[in-house]
């Protein structure tokens, strides 16, 4: 497995080659389209991250003290975003994840181009990704 | 200048109409703009904002409160104000005109006042017209303006909401409306026209038959003003209100009307300077409408500007202008119904009653993901619940996409909204 760092540098070099954000959104819904399928019955209140204006949903896992994350959402470019940062995050210690500064968002300029509602969404998963490392941080 | 009755037959066309507003001139994303926003708020034009400028360059005094010359400026600047919208409505008199912030503060006004003690004979005496045990009927399509402020009159007063449903259509059933009023409600609250479903109510035969059952009738305008001729005495509302920014003008304007003993019976909103008649410790007496409801420094640089808006609201009815907005409506709407698996939300069988607001969803697709690439392709839309959720409720969605045309959007710019819808449904579905 990469190390983060390369796994973050990997995402900023795919984004450098859209030149267009129509294209950069092309490549979320692909991501989105093939995220792995989430469970209907994990599609709870509890895993519902709170501030997003569609649903998304994130389940998380502790394996051999790795946290593995699956997530889904109703909106396909939310359900991108939110496989972007799993790709990175999921399989890592906790302790990586909840250190890690996910400041490569900023350097896709994601942020910049969403809504402020997504934007707040965005947050939200961040903010949510971290609590649960945290929580699991021994 | 024409005088603002006949501005409609200034014959106007597309080209000078177009020039009026620079932001059309805009790019995004590299793009050439596409607004389709107008239900939210309308674009500024140049006479609007010169207006403003003149005003506050040349015009800048507090209202009624001085004897010097700028006083006597701004206050015939802001009167003007008054004297035109009640003839663009056609009200009695311009007493009967209350300046407010905006159409949602209008509703609150009318919500907070009406549930307090009446006035009678310039005293604070009778019962209020909404008291404990009373029934309020709203329309089940409602903007959150006018809702919220009713369930808040509501929990006040210990009053009662009902709900007039809408129909599958769009539209509200008069028998249905009937059957309703037999609770015996004291107001109906409905908009003129629906910012989600753009059709126009009939307001004059709902009004009728309230009236017969001795019920009143709060009509929100806010969309009504932009797309329909309205004549409040023939429409036989009883209260009408609606934003100045919909309409042109500067935001933070908007307008009550009221029938003028439904005014005088209306106790103050808010305390403060110019709506007083004397103050003394042991208690204050009021101003007479409209002053009564207009407390503190108004929006002096603001109001003006409504007279140079309704002037080109009025000039955008014209002959050319109307061809061009029927001729776009009946593009989109033709193109949207043949698109697979879209519900229009709002479509009538009777054509006459659609103003270009609409509403849709596709099967498959979420609102949110469609907005947001038609954003990248250039064109704004509107996505969410649209400020009605219990409209999004009963349809059982989580949301929509919106699209609204002002009359100077081109065909042209129709066609690149509907290229546009197909490419973005092509990514997402
Ligand atoms: C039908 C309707 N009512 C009320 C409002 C509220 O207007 P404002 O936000 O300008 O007060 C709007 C606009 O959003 C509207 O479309």
């Amino acid at each position: 497995m990469d190390s983060l760092e390369e796994a973050k540098a990997a995402v900023v070099e795919q984004f450098s080659l859209f030149d267009e954000w129509l294209d950069k959104y092309e490549y979320l819904i692909e991501l989105g389209k093939d995220l792995e399928a989430f469970p209907v019955e994990h599609k709870t209140d509890e895993h519902l991250i709170e501030g997003c204006q569609s649903r998304v949903w994130l389940d998380t896992e502790l394996r051999d003290g790795r946290l593995y994350f699956r997530a889904d959402s109703d909106a396909i470019i939310t359900k991108g975003i939110i496989s972007l940062l799993i790709g990175v995050y999921s399989g890592r210690r906790p302790e990586e994840i909840a250190s890690d500064d996910f400041s490569f968002v900023e350097a896709i300029g994601l942020r910049e181009n969403l809504s402020p509602t997504r934007a707040n969404g965005l947050s939200s998963m961040i903010a949510r990704i971290r609590a649960e490392a945290k929580a699991q941080m021994s | 200048m024409v005088p603002i009755e006949q501005a409609k037959e200034y014959p106007m066309t597309l080209e000078q109409a177009r020039k009026r507003f620079p932001q059309l001139e805009e790019t995004v994303y590299g793009k050439p703009l596409v607004y389709l926003d107008h239900a939210a708020t309308s674009l500024r034009p140049l006479e609007v904002v010169r207006c403003w400028e003149e005003v506050s360059f040349r015009k800048n005094a507090n209202l009624h409160r001085a004897v010097h010359y700028m006083a006597q400026q701004a206050t015939a600047a802001f009167e003007e104000a008054r004297a035109t919208v009640a003839s663009f409505l056609g009200a009695a008199s311009p007493r009967e005109i209350v300046f407010t912030p905006g159409a949602t503060a209008a509703a609150n006004l009318l919500a907070t006042c009406l549930g307090q003690s009446r006035i009678e004979g310039g005293h604070r005496v009778a019962e209020p017209y909404i008291g404990a045990g009373d029934c309020l009927l709203v329309a089940e399509s409602e903007h959150h303006s006018n809702l919220v402020p009713w369930q808040m009159l509501c929990e006040r007063t210990g009053a009662r909401l009902v709900v007039l449903p809408v129909e599958e259509d769009g539209s509200y059933n008069l028998t249905r409306l009937e059957e309703a009023l037999k609770a015996a409600p004291k107001l109906f609250c409905i908009a003129h026209i629906s910012n989600v479903l753009g059709l126009i109510n009939p307001i004059a035969e709902m009004a009728a038959l309230c009236h017969r059952a001795g019920c009143r009738v709060v009509v929100d305008g806010a969309q009504g003003i932009v797309h329909a001729d309205v004549n409040v005495c023939e429409m036989g509302a009883d209260y009408y209100f609606f934003s100045g920014h919909k309409i042109y003008a500067a935001p933070g304007t908007g307008v009550l009307w009221a029938r003028a003993e439904l005014l005088d019976e209306l106790p103050p909103y808010m305390g403060g300077g110019e709506m007083i008649d004397h103050v003394r410790w042991e208690g204050s007496t009021w101003a007479e409408p409209p002053y009564r409801f207009e407390a503190g420094t108004q929006n002096l640089s603001g109001v003006p500007t409504l007279v140079p808006a309704l002037r080109l609201l009025q000039e955008l009815r014209g002959p050319e202008m109307l061809a061009n907005a029927l001729a776009v409506r009946d593009y989109v709407w033709e193109q949207l119904l043949a698109i697979q698996g879209l519900r229009l939300y709002g479509n009538p069988s009777d054509r006459s009653l659609k103003v270009p607001i609409f509403s849709f969803s596709i099967e498959g697709v979420h609102h949110e993901d469609l907005a947001l690439l038609l954003d990248k392709m250039g064109v704004a839309v509107r996505s969410g619940q649209m400020c009605a959720e219990p409209l999004m409720g009963r349809i059982g969605v989580t949301g929509m996409v919106r699209a609204s045309f002002a009359p100077f959007n081109t065909l042209q710019e129709a066609e690149t909204f509907i290229k546009s819808l197909h490419k973005a449904i092509g990514m997402l579905r």
